[in-house]
C-alpha cells in the first residue's frame, strides 16, 4: 500500500505545541517556587476505587478491572479489599508520620463506605474526585453530553456526601479533547492526569494540572513491572534524594508525587516498606508532606495568571496560542 | 537490499573472531556514544494503514504527555548529568522538533552535539512510502537540521524504526555516512548498498535495542538501579574485547526515561564508571564512524 500525499504534509509544524491545550515552558527556566516548608513537596495520592463486578468496556475497561468470566468474585473481592483493609492500614501508615495525603474516591467508595470518607476527613486529608465508579472511563469516544454527566454525577454524588473537591483524576488518566474544558466547566481548580512535568502549571483555560507521574506509582512498578516493594521503595527514595540535590542547585522547590492503591499496597507484606519509606521522607528536613491542594495553593499563590510570564515562558515565542 | 529474499543482503557475514584490530584513538579499547533521542509524537497525527500511533483514542493522555516530559523537564537533567561526566549526545532527532521546541535542539547544540535524523515525527512511519516520499523526508532532514543547528547530518535512525527496502540505498545516495538501523554487530561494520553516483558508503555503527532505555525499563522491566548495573556490565565486557580489536558500546537514551527522578542517579553514577575507568574512547558517532572508516 502507498501512502497518500497528505501523509507527508504537516499543518501543525510550527514553533510551540501541535495543539493548544497548554503553552509550552521548561521547568529550570521557569521563576522558582518555594515551599511553605522543605524544598520537596511530598505529595501522597491515594486512589480509592470500587469495580462494579459488572465492567463496562465503553469508552474502555479500566485497569484493574475484572478478568474472569462473571461472576469474577476473584477480582471483585480482591479491589474491595484495599476499601476494607488497605486503606485503613495507610490511614494509619500516614498518622504515624503525621502526614496529610490526598485520597483520589470514586463516588461510589464514598457512599458506601461512609466510615472510611470520615476517616479520611477526620485524619486531615484532601478528598479528590475520582469519577463515578470504576465503570466511569473518558476518552474521546465519549459522547460530549455523556462526559458532562458523568462528571457533574460524581461531582454530584460527593457534594451529597458533604465533599466538595478543587481537584479531579480521571480513571486511568484518560481524558478526551473535551475534558480540561468540561472540568473547568465544573468549577474544578486542577487535575492530575497529564504527566509531562514535575511541577503544577496551568492549562490554557486556566485549569491546572497537578503532573501525578505514573512512573512513580505502585501500580505501574509493582503490578506492571513486577518489582519488589523494597525496589519500589528504593526508588521512591532514589527520587527523593535526586530531587533534594536538584531543588539545592536550581534554588526552586520540586515535587515528589506518590500514586498509591490500597490493594496493591495496603497488604500485609507491602504495607511495612511504605511505612520504612514515609518514616524516612519524614524525618527529612527538606520534606513537606503536603495534599494536592495545599500544593496548587502555595503555587498559584506565586503563579498567579495565565497572561504574560505566568511561568517564566515568553509567550509571543511559545507559539502555543497562536492555532 | 535484495527485495525480497531471504537473506536480505545486507552486509557479509564477518566471524567476531580473528578480526583485523581496530584501534581507537589514544589506545581505548571501546568507543562509548551516548544517544539521547529528542523525539517530538505528534497528539493527533494522521493515520497510517500498518501501524497505530497511540494505544488509545487522541489524545492518548499519559502516552503524550509522558513523552512530553522530554522537552519540559527532562532534557536537561539528562543532559547536565551528560555534560558533567563529559559525555557528548550524537542525537536521534525528530528533525520536526527544530521547529516545536527550538530551545531544545539549542541547548544540544551549545554543548557540542552532533545530530542525525530520527525521521520528521516520531509518529509519521516510513511503511509504504515510495522513492520520491522517501527522499522527500531525506531531503527534509538535511534542510531542517542544516537551518537549525549548522550541521549537515551524517546518520540515520529511521523514524520509529519504520523503513523501506529502499531506505539504506537512499540514504547513502543521499551523502549520509552511517545507519543506527542494525543490530547484528559490537564493531562498527560495511553496510551493503547500491552502486550510486557519488560513491557513497554506508556504515552500520552499534546502536543497541538491548541497552536502550526504553527496553531496559519497558521490555525488561528493570529499575533504575538494574538498569544502571547493565550499563556498567555491557561496558566491562566490550573494553575487555576491544583489546583485541576495537568496539563500540551505544547508550541510547529518552529523557523521558532515563531522566526521571527515581532512574537519573543510578544512571549517573553509571557514566560516572564509564567515564571514571581510562579504557572508553568517548565520542560522537560521527567521530567513531571516521576512526573506523580511516582503517579500512
Amino acid at each position: 500500500m502507498t501512502l497518500d500525499r497528505a501523509y507527508l504534509e504537516y499543518p501543525k509544524r510550527r514553533h510551540g505545541y501541535d495543539h493548544t491545550l497548554y503553552p509550552w515552558s521548561n521547568l529550570n527556566d521557569r521563576p522558582p517556587v518555594v515551599w511553605p516548608n522543605g524544598s520537596v513537596a511530598v505529595w501522597v495520592c491515594v486512589s480509592l476505587e470500587w469495580f462494579p463486578i459488572t465492567p463496562a468496556d465503553r469508552p474502555f475497561r479500566a485497569p484493574g478491572h475484572m478478568q474472569t468470566v462473571y461472576p469474577d468474585y476473584r477480582h471483585y473481592t480482591a479491589r474491595d479489599y484495599g476499601n476494607r483493609v488497605g486503606a485503613w492500614r495507610l490511614l494509619d501508615a500516614f498518622a504515624k508520620v503525621e502526614a496529610k495525603a490526598s485520597f483520589a474516591t470514586n463516588a461510589a467508595v464514598a457512599e458506601r463506605y461512609p466510615e472510611l470518607l470520615c476517616a479520611m476527613i477526620e485524619g486531615g486529608h484532601e478528598v479528590i474526585a475520582h469519577s463515578t465508579d470504576m465503570n466511569g472511563t473518558i476518552d474521546s469516544s465519549l459522547p460530549e453530553a455523556e462526559e458532562r454527566a458523568l462528571i457533574g454525577d460524581a461531582l454530584g454524588r460527593l457534594k451529597a456526601c458533604g465533599i466538595s473537591p478543587t481537584g479531579w483524576l480521571s480513571i486511568a488518566r484518560s481524558q478526551s479533547w473535551r475534558t480540561l474544558e468540561l472540568l473547568r466547566e465544573a468549577g474544578l481548580t486542577y487535575c492530575c492526569d497529564w504527566v509531562n512535568d514535575e511541577l503544577p502549571y496551568r492549562f490554557t483555560n486556566n485549569l491546572i494540572d497537578m503532573p501525578l507521574n505514573h512512573e512513580l506509582s505502585d501500580r505501574q512498578m509493582i503490578t506492571i513491572q513486577q518489582q519488589s516493594v523494597d525496589t519500589w521503595a528504593q526508588s521512591l527514595e532514589d527520587a527523593f534524594d535526586w530531587l533534594v540535590g536538584e531543588a539545592a542547585r536550581e534554588g526552586g522547590g520540586r515535587m515528589l508525587p506518590i500514586h498509591v492503591t490500597p490493594y496493591i499496597m495496603g497488604l500485609p507484606y507491602r504495607i511495612a516498606a511504605f511505612e520504612r519509606l514515609l518514616a524516612r521522607l519524614a524525618a527529612r528536613p527538606e520534606a513537606w508532606f503536603a495534599r494536592g491542594d495545599e500544593i496548587v495553593t502555595s503555587w498559584a499563590a506565586q503563579n498567579p495568571t495565565l497572561g504574560l510570564n505566568q511561568e517564566g515562558n515568553r509567550p509571543q515565542e511559545d507559539g502555543a496560542v497562536d492555532a | 537490499m535484495n527485495e525480497g529474499a531471504p537473506d536480505p543482503g545486507l552486509y557479509d557475514y564477518i566471524p567476531y573472531r580473528g578480526r583485523p584490530k581496530i584501534v581507537w584513538p589514544g589506545g581505548k579499547t571501546v568507543a562509548v556514544w551516548v544517544a539521547p533521542n529528542l523525539e517530538y509524537y505528534e497528539i493527533d497525527p494522521p493515520s497510517h494503514h500498518s501501524r497505530k500511533a497511540w494505544a488509545r483514542p487522541h489524545p492518548d493522555v499519559v502516552g503524550y504527555s509522558h513523552r512530553d516530559h522530554s522537552n519540559r523537564v527532562s532534557h536537561w537533567r539528562m543532559a547536565e548529568v551528560m555534560s558533567k561526566h563529559g559525555f557528548p549526545g550524537s542525537v536521534s532527532l525528530s528533525v520536526a522538533l527544530c521547529q516545536h521546541h527550538p530551545a531544545v535542539v539549542a541547548d544540544g547544540v551549545s554543548r557540542g552535539w552532533e545530530f542525525f535524523s530520527h525521521g520528521i515525527y516520531n509518529t509519521r512511519y516510513a511503511y509504504g512510502m515510495d522513492e520520491a516520499q522517501e527522499r522527500a523526508i531525506i531531503a527534509d532532514s538535511i534542510r531542517t537540521v542544516e537551518d537549525a543547528t549548522g550541521q549537515r547530518i551524517r546518520g540515520w535512525l529511521a523514524p520509529a524504526l519504520t523503513h523501506t527496502p529502499r531506505t539504506l540505498d537512499l540514504i547513502a545516495e543521499m551523502g549520509l555516512e552511517y545507519t543506527c538501523d542494525l543490530y547484528h554487530d559490537d564493531q562498527v561494520q560495511e553496510v551493503k548498498v547500491a552502486p550510486n553516483a557519488r560513491g557513497g558508503r554506508l556504515a552500520s555503527i552499534p546502536y543497541s535495542l538491548e541497552v536502550n532505555d526504553h527496553y531496559g525499563f519497558f521490555v525488561y522491566n528493570m529499575s533504575g538501579r538494574e538498569y544502571a548495573d547493565t550499563l556498567v556490565r555491557q561496558f566491562e565486557r566490550l573494553a575487555e574485547e576491544g583489546e583485541a580489536s576495537g568496539t563500540v558500546m551505544c547508550i541510547p537514551l529518552h529523557a523521558y526515561l532515563i531522566g526521571q527522578p527515581h532512574r537519573i542517579g543510578p544512571f549517573e553514577e553509571a557514566l560516572r564508571h564509564i567515564a571514571g575507568d581510562g579504557r572508553a574512547w568517548i565520542a560522537r558517532a560521527g567521530e567513531i564512524v571516521d576512526a573506523w572508516r580511516a582503517q579500512q
